[in-house]
């Protein structure tokens, strides 16, 4: 595999009249990554992504590609390749045209494009498909031809925008993996753009989460998961209890936090955030719904909340209940289906508990619309 | 019930007079193009003839005529489609707030007066002319540019029209994505955007070349030397018109038909090929392509033949088949008929007469107050003005010439409109 190249921003800033895209954005993508740009739609990483094609030139800032700066190049002079989220196929050129299009404009011989084209076809798994048209084909095979296209114009840098949310979910998913190991065959640098996490989770090496044009957090998936930077990050990636209140006492890199509606609770404190949370500071702690479970009802503590229950449901592999939870937002608790009966106690209340380590605080911010 | 019989009836009975009123005139004048009267009528209907599109291929000025309207059409179509096409990529891209403004301005030339845009074309280019010192023969003064750059100005407008219709459907990511994939915009122009114009350049350019063709208001001021078919036709019709223009409407509408036919028919087999297609999808999967029937995959072509043959055979049977035996033999039988008309009239003449001399006989001169109705009784008519006239004539007009020649007053027929006619032969 080779290293692949790299691509850096740096003190990124793109303007459009007044309205801030994009704010001093620093990224380091490694060679060969699979890098993706995670965030709520409008909040700047398609900008991002067309600054990187060369479709946008930055109001400040740079594009670095394999270290040299991009700056005056156009997009049909950088060494990248962008997959459309609409995908932009040629409607009235063939498969196989539009697989080796970027070899038409460099003068290859038709001979030289089949040949590749059947190559690519073979690769994408879709032979002898090359003289249909792309109106001909599937959601998920024009996706794939899109894919070899973009492969065919051998860049060293893949962007894809969304290019996965036009498919049903069954296709998604199959899809990802797809991806995901296309990348580690070819070995080039990809940079994915979506607002689904765990399309972000599943494929990415490094994910940077993006909000209203700040990048929140860059880190690999897991990181971001279990210890989110900011709040918009802890609600945004997966899903997650938000316990809004202030900082009561800071223990090392644990702290105890006075909770507006459940008492005194201790959290570890997100490493990002470790000591720059202090006594008094409004404060958000946010705990998974996998991390909870059932207490003996009544049960007082630092590491137990009590709540009404409001409804449950059944998922197939977990029962799901729904308490009444802080600021409008309800407090979810998923319990794993092992088989056994489970009641209903709409109405009742409830203690739980958890882990300190699976509780995370971190300074009160902005969450994402759910 | 018998209110939703009414409502059916009427509605037929509304789309047939509709179909007269639009197609009438059409179906009439083509008839008229193979009746050898030389007025262009229907009724009465005396020999089939093909003569008339011999003549019309025989008049010079028809023919130059028709020439010059081919190149002032082909003119305008490439003038006016590429205008129209710059016109519609800048509607697309210029800022959206001065768009509103753009579309008027663009689209005013359709609705100015073609004969005010003929006069502006031909004053602002003889001043051109002017300022740069050339001549009355220079190339600025030729009829066929101005002619051209005339039209132009508003055809452009109805080419653009057309394709701003197709160009909003056009996705820019596909050009982002010719250059993404290194394309200069040149290529993307060439190689995405055209093709996907072409349909709409097509129909434009058929548009364009409609409007030129029969376009006389603008012409009429910039034509000069070069007059178009629409100008010949309009200056041939000041001296009486003949079915050889029948013959020519007739070839028109045919040649309309016959595309419009055709066009249909490809729109057709498009839609079936794209189908067969789709349902071959299994089928390609093992490498093969369904070969449908020669009639689903060409009706073009089909078309093409039944046209062929059918002027082949109008020709060859245009060479064989001769009217002059029928024509001379109308004009016998109507010399006949007229002579026997005199005839009657004649022995009508002169038996009145003998019966008024017998009646005046027979009461003396008591009745000396009756009037005589015909002096010249005697002579049987023969100098009545009109009879004289309708010996000479070859068509229908004898009938009426005749019937009314006792009513006719010294005039004789010169008011009658199939004189002039009358006057060519």
């Amino acid at each position: 595999m080779s290293a692949g190249v790299g691509v850096d921003l740096e003190n990124l800033w793109i303007r459009f009249g007044d309205f801030v895209a994009v704010r001093d954005a620093n990224v380091h993508i490694k060679g060969g990554d699979f890098f993706s740009f995670l965030g709520p739609s409008g909040c700047g990483k398609t900008t991002i992504l067309r600054a990187v094609s060369g479709f946008l030139e930055p109001s400040e800032g740079n594009v670095l590609i394999g270290g040299n700066n991009m700056k005056g190049i156009g997009p049909n002079k950088r060494p990248t390749a962008l997959i459309f989220q609409n995908l932009a196929l040629f409607p009235l050129m063939k498969v196989w045209e539009n697989i080796t299009f970027s070899m038409e404009i460099a003068g290859a011989s038709a001979r030289d494009r089949r040949k590749r084209a059947d190559e690519l076809l073979d690769m994408i798994a879709l032979p002898g498909q090359g003289d249909k048209l792309p109106s001909e084909l599937s959601g998920g095979q024009r996706q794939r031809v899109a894919i070899a296209r973009a492969l065919c114009a051998e860049p060293d840098v893949l962007l894809l925008d969304e290019p996965l949310s036009a498919l049903d979910l069954k296709l998604r998913q199959h899809m990802r993996t797809e991806l995901r190991e296309i990348q580690k065959r070819v070995g080039i640098t990809f940079i994915y753009i979506t607002h689904d996490q765990g399309e972000a989770l599943t494929m990415s090496d490094d994910i940077a989460v993006m909000r209203a044009g700040v990048i929140d957090q860059i880190a690999d998936g897991k990181t971001i998961y279990n210890d989110p930077a900011t709040a918009f990050a802890a609600s945004f990636v997966g899903e997650n209890n938000v316990f809004r209140g202030k900082v009561l006492e800071v223990r090392g890199d644990q702290a105890l936090i006075r909770t507006n509606r459940s008492g005194d609770l201790l959290s570890r404190i997100s490493t990002a955030n470790q000591g720059k949370m202090n006594v008094g500071d409004d404060a958000m702690m946010f705990i998974r719904p996998e991390a909870l479970s059932l207490a003996p009802t009544g049960t007082q503590g630092d590491h137990f909340v009590t709540a009404k229950v409001n409804h449950e449901e059944f998922e197939g592999n977990s029962f799901n209940i729904f308490m009444e939870g802080d600021g409008g937002k309800e407090l979810k608790v998923a319990i794993p289906n092992h088989g056994q009966s489970f009641d209903d106690h709409s109405g009742q209340d409830m203690t739980l508990e958890y882990d300190v380590h699976n509780a995370v605080a971190v300074p009160a911010g902005e969450l994402a619309a759910e | 019930m018998t209110t939703d019989k009414i409502i059916r009836v009427s509605i037929w009975v509304y789309l047939g007079i509709f179909f007269a009123y639009l197609l009438g005139p059409l179906i009439i004048m083509s008839a008229t193009a193979f009746n050898s009267p030389s007025f262009p009528r229907m009724t009465p209907w005396e020999c089939l003839t093909f003569n008339w599109f011999g003549e019309l291929f025989r008049d010079e000025r028809i023919l130059n005529g028709i020439w010059n309207s081919i190149l002032v059409g082909f003119g305008t179509v490439i003038l006016s489609v590429s205008m129209g096409l710059a016109g519609a990529l800048m509607l697309t891209q210029i800022w959206p707030k001065l768009r509103a403004t753009y579309y008027t301005i663009i689209i005013a030339p359709i609705l100015i007066p073609g004969v005010v845009l003929g006069i502006s074309t031909l004053v602002f280019w003889d001043r051109i002319n002017r300022m740069l010192g050339l001549g009355a023969d220079s190339f600025l003064s030729n009829g066929l540019f101005l002619t051209i750059i005339g039209q132009s100005t508003f055809i452009a407008s109805y080419c653009m029209l057309v394709l701003v219709a197709r160009l909003q459907r056009y996705d820019i990511a596909l050009t982002e994505a010719a250059l993404d994939l290194g394309a200069t915009h040149a290529q993307a122009f060439r190689k995405v955007l055209m093709p996907f114009m072409m349909p709409a350049i097509l129909s434009a350019a058929v548009l364009a070349f409609l409007a030129s063709f029969e376009n006389y208001n603008t012409t009429t001021f910039t034509f000069g030397e070069y007059p178009t078919l629409t100008i010949e036709l309009a200056q041939k019709v000041r001296y009486g018109i003949t079915p050889a223009i029948s013959a020519l409407a007739f070839m028109i509408v045919a040649l309309t038909v016959f595309f419009a036919l055709v066009n249909e028919a490809n729109i057709k087999r498009k839609k079936m090929v794209a189908e067969a297609r789709k349902d071959a999808t299994v089928g390609e999967l093992a490498g093969k392509i369904e070969v449908p029937g020669l009639i689903s995959r060409n009706p073009a072509a089909i078309a093409l033949i039944v046209l062929v043959i059918g002027v082949a055979t109008v020709t060859a049977s245009a060479m064989t088949y001769s009217p002059d035996q029928c024509i001379a033999d109308v004009q016998e039988q109507k010399r006949l008929e007229t002579e026997k008309r005199i005839q009657e009239l004649r022995d009508r003449r002169a038996k009145e007469a003998a019966e008024k001399a017998a009646a005046e006989g027979a009461e003396g001169g008591a009745t000396q107050t009756a009037p005589k109705p015909s002096n010249n009784s005697g002579f049987g008519g023969v100098f009545a003005p009109n009879t004289l006239q309708n010996e000479g004539a070859d068509d229908g007009a004898s009938d009426e010439g005749a019937a009314g020649s006792s009513n006719n007053s010294g005039f004789g027929n010169v008011f009658d409109p199939n004189a002039l006619g009358n006057d060519n032969n």
